[in-house]
């Protein structure tokens, strides 16, 4: 039972970091209509911000943090305006080899940069661990800290998006752009401000991702941008409480599948799920259904 | 008549440039030199290099290194292969990993070219195959040493495992391992696996290896995801033996890694960074001098390679005008007689192409290794 319960948390847990990571692949989905699969690495990129902050730099926690997510969301800024801005009207495929290409680039930068060695990444939400029922039960910071941040972040967008004029103009790029620029939203600067808020978000998740599982190494966005995009579908591309869902499910499930089917199975398991929700509900778990008019 | 200048220079300059490289035998090195196994290509070529300039300066044989990135990936292994041989190499010191090594030995075999693997250690790559030797261990006599040890030393009764079932290396160890453990009477008392994901959660293999009362752990895998393992296992209290093998050398190197995360980790090594003699002080400072990291089992490897290339060719009598196909049977028989002693320790090699070496069984003490015995 007691054995249960830490499984169900580190699910929830690892779940956080996915739901986190998927809102970035959503929000840029709902209203770029693109998937940006350059966003595990812009992860990596965060992961390894902080860890020089920290490593290098000397750097209190909370600046390198904020470093991280400054540095990211003009990342993301810069790769919208360089590689995506000019394939607006193109079509949807070549902005995804684009995106892959923008993948590839970030990867061997970070490779050039930081070398091929992986880097043992210190937590940085780390404040020991809680004990319970006699040792037997053990939670660690870092899984309050994902669980609380990933609460926190979908309060503040969900209010983001539904309160201020930005976020409004947000959604009603989403529904529909033409009409969007017509009423005088400034298309451009609503997907430039997308792109910033999920790549700051990326930054976060980077941090978080990296603290919980403390190895980093050019390659460490790409599995779970992988996982956390499998989520954002799972849950309804496009939809911020979609992502939420999505994410926390995905990571009950690889834990879970992990802990009562097979060890070897775990990742397999998520996207037969996957593939099992797309085939009942093609829309995901939250996704609306758009009748395309004739 | 500029024109007719430039080209002149450029022809005189293509004369000396392919005059000087005449000299020089050229050694092909296959490796993953980017993506994610980039770390173990690096090494290797970068311990090859060094090698290679220590050869060159001492006069005598000369070496000219050539490399290519395969990724991992026995079919770019195999595009790299062809790259290779076209542009003049007559001795492969490749390929890194095992997966791509035994596509490419298979061909190598094929094609009579001397392929000599500085760590690609899945048996497979060896077996029926004369051409092909190895500077590592083979995986399967890394497990039958483990468990060996692990009894001999009553190390512990009860033994669980975490290996990775993604890659040759690691499946290879296990399955020794299991083998011999079974013969030797040690219970292995839980077994978990992870399929490569850097990142990965291990709570659940962890949990399952306390929860069966291993008293000793076995890890057969590489030092990322054992750094990873070790940190997740002291962040839920669980403190058993932790036991590695090759893979796990680099684990102090892991830069931002807290050592005391490894105490009493056991390792059986061929090689260890800190040891003392002056071939590694001076290997370690010189890697540290031009790529500024600690070198790893991989560069070790690569760089006794080199050396037994070098006594090879020198007992066979090869030299940079020896094509590759006549240099591939002249190097079978030297191979056999020659005796290096190198960084991982003194090495002979039989027909089969295995390298006769000991590894030392080395525990972890405060952030150092120290030998197991005292």
């Amino acid at each position: 039972m007691i054995q249960f319960l830490s499984y169900l948390l580190n699910g929830i847990s690892l779940g956080s970091v996915y739901a986190i990571i998927a809102l970035g692949y959503s929000m840029v989905y709902g209203i770029a209509k693109m998937l940006n699969f350059a966003h595990g690495d812009v992860i990596m990129i965060g992961a390894y911000i902080s860890f020089c902050a920290i490593q290098y730099w000397n750097l209190p926690p909370a600046i390198a943090i904020v470093l991280a997510i400054l540095v990211c969301t003009v990342l993301g800024i810069v790769i919208e305006r360089l590689a995506y801005k000019p394939l607006r009207q193109a079509t949807s495929l070549s902005v995804l080899i684009t995106a892959i290409g923008v993948s590839w680039l970030l990867q061997n930068i970070a490779l050039l940069i930081w070398g091929a060695n992986p880097k043992s990444y210190q937590s940085l939400v780390g404040f020991g661990s809680l004990t319970l029922f006699d040792g037997q039960l053990h939670i660690t910071s870092e899984t309050f800290i994902t669980i609380a941040a990933n609460i926190v972040i979908m309060i503040a967008l969900t209010l983001f998006t539904g309160k201020t004029k930005m976020g409004k103009a947000m959604r009603a790029v989403s529904e529909d752009k033409g009409a969007a620029e017509l009423m005088g939203i400034n298309v451009n600067a609503t997907i430039s401000m997308t792109f910033a808020i999920g790549s700051g978000l990326a930054a976060i998740a980077g941090v978080l991702l990296c603290s919980a599982y403390p190895v980093l190494m050019p390659t460490t966005g790409s599995m779970p941008g992988i996982k956390a995009f499998t989520a954002a579908v799972f849950g309804g591309i496009g939809s911020i409480p979609g992502a939420l869902i999505g994410g926390i499910l995905l990571g009950l499930i690889e834990i879970m599948g992990k802990a009562y089917v097979s060890t070897e199975l775990g990742d397999a398991l998520v996207f037969a799920v996957l593939i099992i929700v797309l085939l009942v509900k093609p829309t995901g778990l939250l996704g609306k259904k758009i009748h395309e008019k004739v | 008549m500029k024109k007719i200048l430039a080209i002149a220079l450029a022809l005189v300059m293509m004369m000396t440039a392919s005059l000087a490289m005449a000299d020089a035998i050229k050694i092909g090195v296959i490796g993953p030199m980017t993506g994610a196994y980039a770390v173990y290509g690096l090494a290797v070529q970068y311990g090859a290099q060094i090698a290679a300039d220590e050869i060159n300066a001492k006069g005598g044989l000369q070496f000219e290194i050539l490399s290519e990135d395969d990724q991992g990936d026995g079919e770019l292994g195999i595009n790299a292969y062809n790259k290779l041989l076209d542009d003049g190499v007559t001795l492969m010191l490749s390929t890194v990993t095992s997966g791509s090594c035994a596509v490419v030995a298979d061909v190598a075999n094929e094609e009579r070219i001397f392929m000599l693997t500085p760590s690609g250690s899945a048996d497979a790559i060896t077996e029926g195959k004369d051409n092909i030797y190895r500077v590592c261990f083979k995986d399967s006599s890394q497990g039958l040493a483990s468990a060996q040890y692990i009894v001999d030393n009553k190390l512990a009764t009860k033994v669980g495992v975490i290996y990775n079932n993604a890659i040759d290396y690691s499946m290879g160890i296990y399955n020794s391992f299991k083998a011999k453990a079974a013969e030797l009477g040690l219970e292995i008392v839980a077994e978990a696996a992870f399929s490569d994901d850097n990142n990965a959660d291990y709570s659940v293999q962890i949990a399952q290896m306390k929860d069966a009362g291993a008293e000793l752990v076995f890890l057969p895998i590489y030092y990322t995801p054992a750094s990873l393992i070790l940190s997740q296992a002291a962040s839920v209290g669980y403190d058993p033996i932790f036991f590695g093998v090759d893979g796990m050398d680099g684990i102090l190197t892991l830069e931002g890694f807290d050592p005391a995360l490894a105490e009493g980790v056991m390792l059986l090594t061929p090689f260890s960074a800190d040891a003392q003699d002056d071939l590694t002080k001076n290997f370690v400072a010189t890697y540290q001098a031009k790529h500024g990291e600690i070198p790893n089992q991989f560069a070790a490897d690569a760089y006794d390679g080199m050396y037994a290339l070098l006594a090879a060719c020198e007992k066979a009598g090869i030299t940079a005008d020896t094509s590759a196909e006549d240099a591939c049977e002249m190097m079978i028989p030297a191979m056999q007689e020659i005796e290096v002693v190198g960084l991982t320790g003194t090495m002979r090699w039989d027909a089969t192409g295995e390298v006769d070496k000991t590894p030392t069984a080395v525990v972890i003490k405060d952030g150092v290794y120290v030998g197991a015995g005292n």
